[in-house]
């Protein structure tokens, strides 16, 4: 199945629908039954009951005379982010059985503004992975090529946007984990700013560096989805109190404005080590943004070479300390076998963990132990902040920064499962927009000899976001002219 | 330097993990693979650079201590592993 067979589900089509007067239960129903007949392991739970209730009261609200940006529009979300009711797991063995208790920020403002939640999303293990093969539940299968990882770790995620089961979902980005399987699959995928989408709610992974944003069919999709879930919230304090009108322009209607005067940056070590397709792709854009009169700007990161050394050791030590709290007392799995307490959390934690969760654990403790913090951590947080301080030199002198999302397209199953080190290592180009905090977005640009899709990366300053959207959406005219 | 299992052993121990003999033997290995690769970041002059925790630039949130509406005994209760009508149950924690 290629990806251009199924149907391009547009959000913003199915609400105008619905507050017309069209049916959103019947809307939801028909994605129920999508998600139901789900043949990539993209979706993990179908939430019939809870969707069609929530279908029904939209119906009545827009009855009532309501009209409400997403009405009626079935969502998937990633099965990191809770919602009351709904079993959520990190696709974990620890967290089996766990019914969230409350409801995500972001999740409650899009139920708010009339999205209604379908279906849970397979992921990578507590996002841990970049392939989607660390899930307790097994891999997800690319829809454009099942014998090919969707990306990860919201691989589920994409994969229910790429197979036409839902036109937006939700998944989270630490290093690349929204951007990567967007490329991967073919579908747009945006990490916002970090603090632009309150965490509240998210299982945490790497908490100076997560972020949640937004899967769709389109860049338009895209920023509505992120207006409705961006601002500021008491529940988590680094989320950013800002006005995003800039935002809320895009999402109210096609008009991205022109590229013309924009300066657009690139990182020319960028075409080094891609495959060949992705680097003729990221040629093509360039001049395509040059055509549309947009100027191009060599720009220098030098730091951006430590990168993946910068996030392993940050991220799993943030890691090792929020995964903490899986102690098999107040929640999760509990060994059968335990004696004394202490034996007690290390037997459940060994039974729950998988493997990968293990390795960054046990990376993470080591990163931040007596004798290793100074050489390892406070290290990495030094050259994060150099790191940081390339991307402001870089914005001074352009608007965006244009470049690869993923070295080469979509790889086979176990490819490169064996090798942690060459596995992170497929991040490469999309860390360092976490390590800066700034916002990143994955918009599909062409396709490799076997039809494997290529996205290309569009970077901004810090809450640039809308500037960011603005690029995509002009790469994405670009790409169907 | 090399990451050996007396290591891994220690590591165990710190992040409450009763891993096999033979995990701890392969992770020995890719964790001696990964901190090989992280290493690269020593030859990085950072001379007077101030390490960065946060990119937002903030500094201990607060907000006004005033109660709010939070999850009830039942609602805790729920997800525990082992339970009684009160409390979440646990082997026993002091010895005597």
């Amino acid at each position: 199945m290629s990806s251009s067979s199924v149907r391009a589900l547009s959000a913003r089509e199915i609400a105008a629908a619905v507050n017309g007067g069209a049916s959103a239960t019947k809307e939801v129903e028909a994605a129920l039954a999508r998600a139901k007949a789900d043949t990539n392991n993209a979706i993990l739970r179908v939430h019939h009951e809870r969707a069609l209730a929530a279908a029904k009261r939209i119906d009545v609200r827009i009855k009532a005379g309501e009209k409400l940006p997403l009405a009626g529009v079935p969502i998937a979300i990633k099965d990191n982010l809770c919602a009351e009711g709904i079993e959520v797991t990190a696709a974990s063995k620890i967290l089996k059985g766990y019914v969230a208790p409350y409801t995500a920020t972001a999740v409650q403002r899009l139920e708010h503004a009339g999205a209604v939640v379908v279906a849970t999303a397979n992921m990578d293990e507590f996002a841990f992975g970049s392939s989607n093969e660390t899930s307790a539940y097994g891999p997800v299968k690319n829809p454009v090529d099942p014998t090919r990882i969707p990306g990860g770790s919201s691989g589920g995620s994409a994969a229910a946007v790429a197979a036409g089961i839902v036109p937006i979902s939700l998944g989270s980005d630490t290093g690349g984990s929204i951007r990567q399987p967007a490329s991967l699959c073919g579908v747009v995928g945006m990490k916002p700013t970090y603090g632009m989408v309150s965490r509240y709610g998210l299982i945490a992974f790497g908490s100076s560096l997560d972020q949640i944003g937004p899967f769709a069919t389109n860049v338009a999709d895209a920023a509505l989805c992120l207006e409705r879930m961006s601002g500021w919230d008491q529940n988590d304090s680094t989320s950013a109190a800002r006005n995003h009108a800039g935002l809320a322009q895009f999402a109210s209607g096609n008009s991205f404005g022109t590229l013309k005067g924009l300066k657009i940056g690139y990182v020319p070590e960028h075409a080094k080590g891609l495959q060949n397709e992705v680097g003729a792709q990221l040629e093509k854009a360039k001049q395509a943004l040059t055509d549309a009169g947009a100027t191009l700007v060599p720009v220098a990161m030098p730091h951006e070479q430590y990168a993946v050394a910068i996030y392993y050791v940050l991220a799993t030590g943030e890691a090792a300390s929020n995964l903490s709290r899986f102690d098999g007392v107040r929640f999760g799995h509990r060994t059968a076998e335990a004696g004394t307490l202490p034996e007690m959390y290390a037997k459940s934690r060994a039974e729950g963990f998988g493997r990968e969760a293990k390795r960054r654990i046990m990376l993470g403790t080591y990163v931040l132990s007596t004798g290793y913090y100074d050489a390892y951590y406070k290290k990495a947080q030094q050259v994060r902040r150099l790191m940081c301080r390339d991307y402001e030199q870089a914005y001074a002198k352009c608007d965006v920064i244009l470049g690869p999302v993923s070295p080469t397209t979509a790889f086979k199953f176990g490819e490169k499962l064996s090798d942690p080190l060459q596995m992170y290592l497929s991040d490469i180009f999309t860390i360092a927009a976490n390590l800066a905090g700034v916002p990143a977005i994955s918009v599909p640009f062409g396709a490799d000899a076997k039809g494997l899709p290529i996205g290309l990366q569009v970077q901004g300053a810090q809450f640039a976001d809308d500037l960011v959207l603005r690029v995509a959406a002009g790469l994405e005219q670009l790409n169907r002219a | 330097m090399s990451i050996t299992e007396q290591d891994v052993r220690h590591l165990c121990k710190l992040s409450s993990l009763a891993l096999s003999d033979a995990e701890m033997s392969r992770m020995a290995g890719e964790l001696e693979a990964i901190v090989g690769y992280v290493k690269q970041l020593q030859a990085v002059d950072t001379t007077g650079v101030e390490p960065i925790a946060n990119v937002a630039g903030l500094v201990n949130v607060t907000r006004p201590d005033v109660p709010g509406q939070m999850l009830d005994q039942r609602q805790v209760l729920a997800n525990a592993p082992a339970k009684n009508d009160v409390a979440i149950l646990v082997p026993k924690a002091v010895e005597r």
